[in-house]
């Protein structure tokens, strides 16, 4: 792998307790790069540190060789697209989208079909929908081909039901241009669904860097197993029952644990049915909770079960 | 970067200092020089002083109080009922706002003035002997305060019963409150921020009217008024002495209103739904609420219809008809092709349009300053650009006209009374208020992030600056600039202090055509001083 876009120990200060980094991440070229991480954890202000909107207290940022930490954002040629778009309301579609082009008029219609909003020019912004609004921010954001695409939390302003189909038609979009592409989220499913990798961020550190499959089946920790999908953790008795060694904390994914005539012992007190399966949280002999996926019918509410795990996770 | 901030900061020291130059310093100069024993003793022992001061402060209060009661009960008809005519009366009925104070007061001397529309109509119907009164004194000052000052009353009130939630009422009704407790418990409690803003607005405005006492005053003295004598008689300590006597009672009103202002709760409470206007169902009170609105609208245009018809009737022509006998443009004519008619028109046009455009350039930076870079200095720089509102126009006529008349380099005094500069920049102290305000409330309302998209779009500052931050400051730039341009274009406080007979502004100029007892070259004046008031000002509100 060629690190096409390199930050290297990047470090942000706020106050004396608040800073961000020193973080090191190697982005290849036209690759997808997540980050993900509670409110607060720094994401936030490592885009906009990739973006030029804030100055490094420390460390480098290259593209393709090219040092660029101390060039302005508007020389960097990354091209950006704000959680609410920051369209600009006084001028129209076409000119949002030429605003980055200095008069090149035709790369306006091409910009605008690739997101599949050809003839769109003349539209109001305000008269477009959000879905509409975020592909056009989109198409701003790609016209001027930059060297890197930054997105900010691109699915947040939308509803639910849009956020899908969005977020596939974004992955082929970007993956079409080929772009270099960095964005943030707090949103586990939006990172696996749209990124190539994943970084961990909390706490303005770097807790993990990998593919989903990574983070999930292998988490570095216990901030990732339990931030990245759903963990039951165990530990002392109830990890030596699943199998685990004296003293090691373990972690198992609610898919992995099932119903089976020996191993840990407990009590069903709820069931959450999703169609698919159910949730049942077990209570635990030493009052230690955790979830077992399994099927619809496999336990009742009261009754006393025994839990075996299938993979554990071992921290 | 840390170079960058420090340059910002710079930038920062550089502006607050000359906005102190301009607005703080020639306060302070006078404030000194006012601690001239024997001024302040003739101050203290001369009735007239006490008399001029006390007679101030009565006005501007029976001002507030007047202009309440016709403002408050207005808003509450238009906003609330219903009736044919509702919208168009409406807005008419906010237009004394929009008329120079000078114009407005002449106006009303055709009108109701001893030789006046009206008086003559009266004296010719009851053949008397003489005019029916004499429009003078207090009661006349009065008359013109309660008709322009209103206005203030009427909107502000009219902006906070659009604020007011609808869901309010109704809870009070469900809670048994009566109407009259509804008005008294829920409705004035919640306009209070309201209320009060157009008190010290309408506070602010009549104590430092000058135009009206000063054409309706005789032998009656306010402190503005007396200020300007005392000037002319060439007593300078004495002048300054009262100048420092005014800006303390500016200054202590606004800091008692101030105190009863409370939060604005309408505000933190968030947007709901206005009630919206009720219509009026029976048939009698619709007609009377609809002949009353009209009526009143014609009342109030009245004075200005006036003006227009005097300005078509040429020099001499009109002497003890009721109707004017004559009626052409030769008044305008003479406006527009005498070079000495067209000279103030100019005047007034360049130094309201340089005074202007510095102020918008100075609150730019300010506002940029202020909310974008948040330096350390950005209080102070708030602060120096809406100070020149909470002083009567006078006080800073005066210091001014001191401070600027002493070369005296070292002291960052220099020689401009009597230049071209110094009434420009008197209308640029008086501009900064209204260009500031403006432009800090569209700034702060400015989404940061379309500034960043443009930059990351390759939009240097410059580009930055004209194609995203201006357009989107346009509504409240616009706003102050023409609210600025209007007050610099029908001054009269400070030209009447500062004017050069190169550069009088066309103030003075109605002031001397009325004293040639020219009545129809001074309406003319007026109403193109109107008119392009108007028209600016409907420019400056366009969204």
């Amino acid at each position: 792998m060629t690190a096409f876009l390199q930050i290297q120990a990047i470090e942000k200060r706020w106050r004396s307790d608040v800073t961000v980094g020193p973080i090191t991440l190697d982005i290849a070229r036209g690759e997808i790069l997540a980050l993900l991480g509670p409110s607060g954890s720094g994401k936030t202000t490592m885009l906009r540190l990739l973006a030029g909107f804030e100055t490094a207290d420390g460390g480098r940022i290259t593209v393709a060789n090219e040092e660029v930490t101390a060039v302005p954002a508007a020389r960097r040629r990354f091209g950006m697209v704000f959680q609410h778009y920051a369209l600009f309301p006084h001028l129209d579609v076409g000119q949002n989208v030429g605003f980055g082009l200095r008069g090149r008029g035709q790369k306006i219609s091409e910009a605008l079909a690739l997101v599949d909003l050809a003839g769109y020019e003349r539209r109001k912004v305000h008269e477009l929908s959000g879905g509409q609004q975020q592909r056009v921010a989109l198409a701003r954001a790609l016209a001027p081909e930059p060297r890197v695409l930054l997105l900010d939390e691109p699915l947040s302003n939308l509803d639910p039901a849009l956020r899908e189909r969005t977020r596939r038609e974004l992955r082929q979009v970007i993956k079409r241009v080929g772009i270099t592409t960095v964005f943030v989220t707090h949103e586990q499913e939006e990172a696996f669904d749209l990124g190539d990798r994943i970084a961990v961020l909390n706490n303005g550190g770097l807790e993990q860097t990998g593919t989903p499959e990574d983070l999930y089946e292998r988490p570095q920790n216990l901030f990732v197993a339990t931030f990245v999908g759903r963990a039951n953790v165990f530990r002392g008795n109830a990890a030596r029952a699943l199998g685990a060694r004296d003293g090691t904390v373990v972690v198992v994914r609610p898919e992995r644990l099932r119903f089976a005539g020996a191993g840990l012992p407990g009590v069903v007190r709820e069931r959450r049915y999703t169609g698919a399966g159910a949730f049942f949280l077990v209570e635990g002999d030493d009052e230690n909770r955790f979830e077992v996926l399994a099927e619809p019918d496999a336990a009742r509410v009261g009754e006393r079960v025994y839990v075996e795990a299938t993979r554990v996770i071992a921290l | 970067m840390i170079w960058n901030l420090r340059r910002t900061d710079l930038l920062a020291v550089g502006l607050a200092l000359l906005l102190a130059w301009v607005v703080i310093y020639p306060i302070l100069i006078v404030a000194a020089d006012a601690a001239d024993w024997a001024a302040v003793r003739a101050f203290l022992t001369r009735p007239g002083e006490w008399a001029a001061l006390w007679a101030s402060i009565w006005i501007s209060l029976l001002s507030v109080v007047l202009a309440a009661a016709i403002g408050i009960p207005l808003a509450f008809l238009f906003e609330w009922f219903d009736f044919p005519g509702r919208k168009t009366l409406g807005a008419l009925i906010a237009l004394p706002v929009v008329l120079p104070p000078l114009v407005g007061v002449i106006a009303f001397l055709f009108l109701y003035g001893e030789s006046g529309f009206v008086a003559r109509a009266i004296q010719a119907a009851l053949h008397l002997e003489h005019a029916p009164w004499r429009l003078q004194g207090a009661g006349a000052i009065l008359l013109v305060h309660a008709y322009s000052m209103y206005v203030y009353f009427y909107l502000f009130t009219r902006a906070g019963l659009a604020k007011l939630d609808v869901s309010m009422l109704e809870a009070a009704q469900a809670l048994g409150a009566s109407t009259r407790a509804t008005v008294w418990r829920v409705i004035i409690p919640l306009l209070r921020p309201s209320l009060v803003g157009a008190a010290m607005l309408t506070f602010m405005t009549a104590l430092g009217s000058f135009s009206a006492p000063y054409i309706f005053g005789g032998g009656f003295r306010v402190m503005t008024t007396q200020i300007v004598a005392t000037k002319l008689n060439g007593d300078l300590p004495l002048a300054m002495v009262e100048t420092v006597a005014l800006a303390v009672i500016a200054v202590a009103g606004l800091a008692i209103l101030r105190g009863t202002e409370g939060d604005d709760i309408l505000v933190a409470l968030g947007k709901g739904i206005a009630p919206r206007p009720r219509p009026i169902r029976r048939a009698g009170v619709r007609r009377l609420a609809t002949v009353a609105g009209w009526g009143l609208a014609i009342l109030l245009l009245l004075p200005h219809l006036t003006l227009a018809l005097v300005s078509l009737v040429p020099y001499g022509a009109w002497t003890t008809e009721i109707l004017p006998p004559v009626i052409n443009l030769e008044n305008y004519r003479r406006l527009f092709s005498e070079a000495e008619r067209l000279r103030p028109m100019l005047n007034s046009l360049w130094m309201a349009a340089a005074s202007t455009a510095v102020a918008v350039v100075l609150a730019l930076a300010g506002g940029w300053l202020v909310v974008r870079q948040r330096v350390a200095l950005r209080r102070v720089i708030e602060g120096l650009l809406a100070l020149p509102w909470a002083l009567p126009g006078t006080v800073f006529a005066i210091a001014l006209a001191i401070t600027f008349s002493v070369n005296a380099p070292l002291q960052l005094r220099f020689v401009l009374v009597g230049t071209a500069v110094i009434l420009p920049l008197a209308y640029l102290v008086r501009a900064l208020p209204l260009t500031g305000r403006g432009i800090l409330a569209s700034y702060r309302q400015l989404d940061p992030t379309l500034e960043e998209a443009a930059a990351s779009l390759g939009a240097g500052r410059w580009r930055t600056l004209a194609r995203v931050t201006l357009p989107q400051l346009r509504p409240g730039l616009a706003a102050g600039a023409s609210l600025a341009f209007v007050a610099a274009l029908g001054d009269i406080v400070a030209s009447i202090v500062l004017y050069t007979y190169e550069t009088r502004p066309v103030s003075i100029e109605i002031l001397s055509s009325l004293r040639l007892a020219e009545t129809g070259v001074a309406a003319a004046f007026g109403v193109v001083l109107m008119l392009v008031s108007a028209v600016v000002l409907g420019v400056g509100a366009r969204r």
